[in-house]
Order: C-alpha cells, then structure tokens, then sequence
C-alpha cells in the first residue's frame, strides 16, 4: 500500500504543470521599429510547459490609441500582454485584430472584451463554427493556463482597406491559403508587416486550413511589398524576406513529394516518416508538423492518383 | 500521458484476470481492456507480443475520424490471419484480413475515439497470434461525429463507387501493390439518429476469380475507406476484381486493370 501512495505521488508530481507554482508567460514586449513592440513566443507546439506561447502577437501605440494584432492562446495570456503594454504606454486600448481562425491567435481576446475585435469575415465564421472544438482541445494540451478561457468572437468586420490611427497608416490585406481567410497588416508608416499566418521563420507552416496554391498566391503578393521590418506569426522577426522565401519553399517540397509518393503507389502511413531534406532541418517541430500536414493534405492529393475503377 | 499509463497499469495490477488459460505475458502496453480483449478475440489461442509485427501510425491522431495505420507481419514469414483493433475504441475491431495470396501487410485509416493502444495481431500455421502494437494519443471523437458524406444531397447516388490502382511488382517477391478507395459514409451506428451502415466484407480476387485477400470490414474503418495490399496475382492476369458487401445489402464490385501485363504468356 505504501508502495501505491508513493507511486501516487510520482505520478502526480510528474505531472508538468502542476507543481510549478503559479503559472506566468513572463511577457516581454521588444520594440521592433518606432511605436511598434512583439511579444515574442516559442517556435515550439503547443505545450503544458510554454502554455501555448507559440505566437508572435504585437502592439502599435498611436495618438488614437494602442493598436493590438493577436491575444494569444489564453485568456491568461491577453490579460499579461495588456498589463505588459502598460508598462509602454499608459493610452489606452483601441483595437484589437485578429489575423485567422487558429486559436492562439484570438483565445485571449477576453481579456479585450471592451474595446473592439475586428476580422475578416471568413475568420469571422470560422470561428463561430469551430471555436468550441479548439477551445476544448487547447485545454487538453496546455491544461490549466487555459483556466477561464472562453471562446469570444470578434465583433467587427473588416475588409481590405487601408485605416489610420493617430500618425499611423495601416493597411489591411486579406489573403488566404493558410486559412480561408488570412489578414496581413502593413503599417505603411513604419514599414513593419505584420504578416499573419501566412508566413512561417523557422518554425515549421501549420496547414490544418490550408489551400497550398493559394497560399503560395498569397506570398507572391507579400514578396511584392516594401517591408522594413516583417513579423511572422511564428518564429523569427527579421529585416528581409527569408522567411517569405522558406515558407514557400517549404509548401513546395511538401506538396511535390505527397505528389510524387501517391504516384509512386505509397500509402499515407508511409509518409509519416519519410525523410525531409537537410535544409529543413533548423526548423521548429519538424517532424511533428510535417505528420500533421500529411493528415491534412494526402486525402486530397490521393484520390487524384486514383482513378475510377467501376 | 504518463498518468493515464500509470493508472491503466495499476488498475490492470489491482484487478483479476478474465482469461483462465496458461498464464499470458504481460502486456507491454499496460491496456485496462486487455483481459477483456483477449478471449474474446483470440480465445484460448496462444498469444505472444512480438516486434516482428510492425504498427505503423502517428503518435498522435491529428484527424480521429481518419487516423493512418499500416500493419506489417512479413517477418513472421507464412499468416493465415490478422486483427487490427484499438483497445479503448467502442468497437474494439477495426479489421480482419486473410492474406491468402497476398503478403501480411495491409494499411488503412480509421476512426478513433479516445487515446488508445493501437494493435495487430497475425496468426501464424501453428495457431500462435503474434501481437504489435503501439499508444495512440487523440482529442478523440472519431466514432461519435456524423460523416461529411451527408452534406451532399446526391451521396446516396455515389456509395460503392470506387478508386483504385494497381503497381507493377517490384522486389523479389513479385507483390503488386493495390490501392483503393470505396465511397461509403460507414455509419458506427452511435450518431444519435444514423443507423450503423458500414461495409463488411471485401474481396480482392485474380481474374480467374481466385480470392488473393479476404477483408472482414468493421464499424471504426475512415468514411470512404481506403486500402493498401500486396497481392500475388497469376502471372498473366489483366486485372483484379473487388467485390464486397455492405450491412444492408449493398454490393461493391470493381475491375482493378494490371496495365503492364500484356495478356500473352511468355
């Protein structure tokens, strides 16, 4: 019996996420360009240990008000990056914009339930719909940092258009192809794109909403821009346009090799583990990713290898 | 994850087994269903976990209504059977497959719903079941979600259409590789509403009508299954035949061509 209460405990004390106290995202806002800060996240999954800090959400203060692009994962977390954006400025919040559906970009949006939450309108709708369902499976990832998450949509509908705030020309680019509906957000002021879902650094593309060609349409289009600063929603910020240039060649590879294999005769649980090429290697979650977007994207490319046969 | 495992392997510990036979080794997978799993489906058969047979599938089931799964028994040489089943799944038993010419190696997705062990069983000429398997983790759901098929209000115009292709052989062992996909919503029956209608058995054959591989199909196979197998056709045939049948009487029957036989003899 001893033996079992002691064997109790471990099990409880391995746990991660448990015993470690009060659980904190230590949110540090890095000033990437004038008036313009990230909180930069992890180019990790979702995890019980970083609480699904995985994003790059970012701030612009303006004499019209703080400017706010994402809320993170957490109501947790949209509560710590507004008391960090007290620390810079004491203006107060004047809205918020959320770049897709996923849910570290908009599960802190609670935490901003009182000034205005603007999407497009596929982002909109993708997350009446399967808001609930992500919600719940954060919960079963990072566990108790989620703790009084609920899902809340945004409350403004934005289209393709360029607005001001203060000295500040923002312009809203709706794109898809990660998602059905991606919003990219150039301050043509400063020059910092802020480029949604779209772009990955480092950090392996997520494709669970993904369309490949479109996406690729879409970084075409944000290879087209005049940036001085480019922000991914994943990994990291840089001064050019490498991250447009892996993203793409990351989506092409991926899509040709699925391609390649179903003609060849293989089935998807062959995938799983084929290899991918050494360039790759530095970014985050790989394999895991990579596996994520076989479930995703072989269904598809399957059938178009299979002919009718009666 | 380790608490879940710690738990099943206390509460395997704590309660007695079902089975009453020679003693078993124990499970490497530490499953709360185990006992309940082997006699119902191996009976008083000899068991034994073996790493020759091979589960191939993700760690984790990024889509629990079609989670990829490859099961591969050819290191134990001759297999006149196998079980492809996960524990923790409200039915057990995803398929039954005899490999009668055909190598003991088939893959296939299938709906999970909860975290599970994930396993194959091949049963050898001297009647022993040799068992692989591996833990699946998943958000679940899988067998409890409607299936997209009824979105489309023609769906019922397209059950039983099939995809397929085969491969010319390679290896020394001169396997064609077959592959196909079948429409069918496959209904669990635990949808409030949706009635279980799934397919049930399915017959790959060589054009002589020889059968090459039986299927035993069950409940937790992926809406519109497909299939992967390795078959030994008699040199010369052209194509292969499918056919099958689903729970209530609807039929399945395709000609899948060998495009690279010429038809002549050498």
């Amino acid at each position: 019996m001893r033996a079992l209460v002691a064997l109790l405990l471990l099990v409880v004390s391995a746990a991660p996420g448990w015993a470690a106290g009060p659980l904190t995202y230590n949110l540090k806002p890095v000033a990437i360009a004038p008036d313009t800060w990230v909180f930069e996240g992890t180019r990790e999954h979702f995890t019980r240990i970083n609480g699904g800090n995985i994003l790059n959400p970012g701030f612009i203060v303006t004499d019209a008000g703080v400017i706010v692009i994402q809320t993170g994962p957490s109501r947790r977390f949209g509560e710590e990056m507004r008391a960090a954006i007290a620390t810079v400025t004491d203006k107060p919040i004047r809205k918020v914009f959320i770049s897709n559906l996923h849910p570290d970009y908009w599960l802190g949006n609670r935490a901003f339930a009182d000034v205005p939450i603007a999407a497009l309108p596929g982002t909109i709708e993708g997350i009446k719909t399967e808001g609930p369902g992500m919600t719940e499976n954060m919960y079963r990832l990072v566990g108790d940092w989620m703790r009084g998450t609920e899902p809340l949509v945004p409350t403004e509908t934005v289209y393709g258009s360029t607005v001001v705030f203060g000295a500040h020309r923002l312009r809203l680019i709706p794109l898809e192809g990660h998602t059905a509906a991606d919003l990219a957000i150039l301050d043509e002021t400063t020059g910092v794109l802020f480029a949604g879902g779209v772009v990955f650094s480092d950090r392996t593309p997520t494709t669970p909403h993904a369309d490949i060609g479109k996406w690729l349409a879409a970084l075409d289009a944000l290879d087209a821009l005049e940036v001085t600063v480019l922000v991914p929603n994943h990994g990291r910020i840089g001064s050019d346009k490498a991250a447009i240039a892996q993203t793409r060649d990351w989506l092409s590879w991926l899509d040709r090799t699925l391609r390649e294999r179903a003609e060849a005769g293989a089935d998807m649980a062959e995938l799983l583990d084929a290899p991918i090429p050494e360039r790759f290697a530095g970014m985050g979650v790989l394999r895991e990713e990579y596996r994520r977007s076989v479930s995703h994207l072989w269904p598809g490319i399957e059938k178009a290898v299979l002919p009718r046969v009666n | 994850m380790n608490r879940h495992l710690a738990a099943a392997a206390l509460l395997a510990a704590l309660s007695s087994p079902v089975y009453a036979g020679p003693p078993d080794p124990a499970d490497p997978l530490a499953s709360v269903m185990w006992d309940v799993l082997r006699p119902e489906l191996f009976g008083t058969a000899p068991v034994q976990f073996d790493d020759r047979v091979t589960v191939t599938a993700p760690d984790n089931a990024e889509n629990a209504a079609a989670v990829p799964v490859m099961a591969d028994a050819t290191a134990l040489g001759a297999v006149e059977e196998m079980v492809l089943f996960a524990d923790l799944n409200p039915f057990p038993v995803i398929l039954r497959f005899q490999p009668l010419a055909a190598k003991p190696v088939i893959a296939t997705r299938f709906k999970v719903q909860q975290a599970t062990p994930l396993r194959a069983a091949a049963r050898t000429p001297d009647g022993v079941w040799h068992i692989g398997g591996k833990l699946l983790d998943a958000a679940g759901g899988g067998c409890t979600a409607p299936p997209a098929t009824y979105a489309a209000a023609d769906w019922a115009d397209h059950v039983g259409e099939v995809q397929g292709r085969a491969w010319a052989p390679t290896g020394e062992d001169k396997a064609t590789r077959v592959r196909f996909l079948v429409r069918h919503p496959m209904d669990t029956g635990l949808v409030a509403g949706i009635p279980a209608y799934f397919i049930e058995a399915l017959t790959l054959r060589d054009a002589d009508g020889r059968a090459l591989a039986r299927l035993q199909t069950a409940e937790p196979l992926s809406e519109n299954p497909g299939f992967t197998l390795e078959v030994q056709p008699a040199a010369g045939a052209r194509s292969l035949t499918l056919d099958g049948r689903d729970n209530q009487g609807g039929e399945v029957k395709a000609a899948i061509p060998l495009p690279w036989v010429q038809g002549a003899l050498p």
